[in-house]
C-alpha cells in the first residue's frame, strides 16, 4: 500500500483488492483472507480506494464502483 | 518545566483507550482503528540510521513471525520523514540482510509522539525515547515500557509480556515474576474469608491462602 498512486491509479496492492471484489461485495476481513494482505493494510487501502471512487461501502461490505469495474478490465 | 513543555507531554494510562491517530507511514496512511480486533505493539525509536535503533529494528523483525502467531502487529515510529524511513529500511536490507516487514510512522510534527508521551526532554528535546505500547484488540493500553536512548529493548521480554497478557485474558489469572508460558499461574487473590478457606480445598499449589498457583490445561 498505498492502494492509490499519486496519479490517481490503483497500485499493484490496490488492484489486488479491486480484483478480489470482482464477484461481489466482501468485508475487509474477507478481502484480507482472499488477497493475503494484512487486515490493517486492507482497511487503510479500502479507505483510499473509496476516496478515489474505485469502491463503494454498504453496511461494512465493499464492492466495485463503475470506476472500479473499469479499472480491472 | 515550562507551561509549554507541560502542555506537550501526554501520557496514556493503563486500561484506558489508546490515543487515536491517523499517521503517514511507510505503508500508507494508517489509523489506530485499522488495528481493531488484533493486538498492536506500537513502539518508538529515537532516529533512523543510528546504531542502537538499527539493532532493535533487526531484532523486532526477527520476532515478527512470532508476533503474527499471537495475532500481534508491529508499528514503529520516529520523528523522521518517510523518505528517511525508506532509505533506512533499504539500508537494513542491503547491508544487514534484514527485511523490515512492518510499517513505520513518520511523525515529523510529533503529533503521535506527544499523545503517547514519547518525548522526554531530559533524554532529548527532539527525539522520541524507546517506548513500547501494547494495545489490545479493543484498542486499550495494556502495558507500557519506556527505555532511555542508551538502552536497547529486550524482545524476549516483549514476547513474554504479550504471552502473559493473553494468558490473563484467556484464563482470568495473573502471572508471577519471571513467568514463562507453560509455567504455573497465580490464582487471583480471594476477596472474602469464605473464598480464602475454599481455595485451600481446590487442589491448587498454595503457599498460603493468598498465594496459590495452578497449572493451565494446555501447559
Amino acid at each position: 500500500m498505498p492502494c492509490v498512486s499519486s496519479d490517481g491509479k490503483p497500485t499493484t496492492s490496490g488492484m489486488a483488492v479491486l480484483k478480489s471484489l470482482k464477484n461481489g461485495t466482501l468485508s475487509p476481513e474477507e478481502i484480507a483472507h482472499k488477497t493475503g494482505q494484512p487486515l490493517f493494510r486492507v482497511r487503510s487501502g479500502l479507505r483510499e480506494l473509496k476516496n478515489a471512487g474505485f469502491v463503494e461501502e454498504t453496511e461494512d461490505k465493499y464492492g466495485l464502483s463503475k470506476t472500479g469495474e473499469t479499472a480491472i478490465q | 518545566m515550562t507551561e509549554v513543555q507541560k502542555e506537550e507531554i501526554g501520557f496514556p494510562i493503563l486500561g484506558q483507550k489508546a490515543p487515536d491517530f491517523e499517521a503517514v507511514t511507510t505503508q500508507g496512511t494508517l489509523r489506530l482503528s485499522d488495528y481493531k480486533g488484533m493486538w498492536l505493539v506500537l513502539f518508538s525509536h529515537p532516529a533512523d540510521f543510528t546504531p542502537v535503533c538499527t539493532t532493535e529494528f533487526m531484532a523486532f523483525s526477527e520476532i515478527y513471525d512470532e508476533l503474527k502467531k499471537r495475532n500481534v502487529e508491529l508499528l514503529g515510529l520516529s520523528v523522521d520523514s518517510v523518505s528517511s524511513h525508506i532509505a533506512w529500511i533499504r539500508n537494513c536490507e542491503e547491508k544487514m540482510g534484514v527485511k523490515i516487514p512492518f510499517p513505520i510512522i513518520a511523525d515529523l510534527n510529533k503529533e503521535v509522539a506527544k499523545k503517547y508521551g514519547m518525548i522526554h526532554p531530559e533524554q532529548s528535546k527532539t527525539e522520541t525515547v524507546r517506548c513500547v505500547f501494547i494495545i489490545d484488540p479493543e484498542s486499550k493500553i495494556r502495558a507500557m515500557l519506556y527505555y532511555p536512548l542508551t538502552t536497547g529493548r529486550n524482545m524476549n521480554e516483549i514476547l513474554r509480556l504479550i504471552d502473559a497478557l493473553q494468558t490473563t485474558d484467556k484464563y482470568k489469572v495473573a502471572t508471577p515474576a519471571n513467568w514463562k508460558p507453560g509455567e504455573p499461574v497465580v490464582v487471583p487473590a480471594p476477596a472474602t474469608i469464605e473464598q480464602a478457606e475454599e481455595r485451600l480445598k481446590e487442589g491448587y499449589e498454595c503457599k498460603d491462602w493468598y498465594l496459590c498457583k495452578k497449572k493451565l490445561p494446555e501447559s
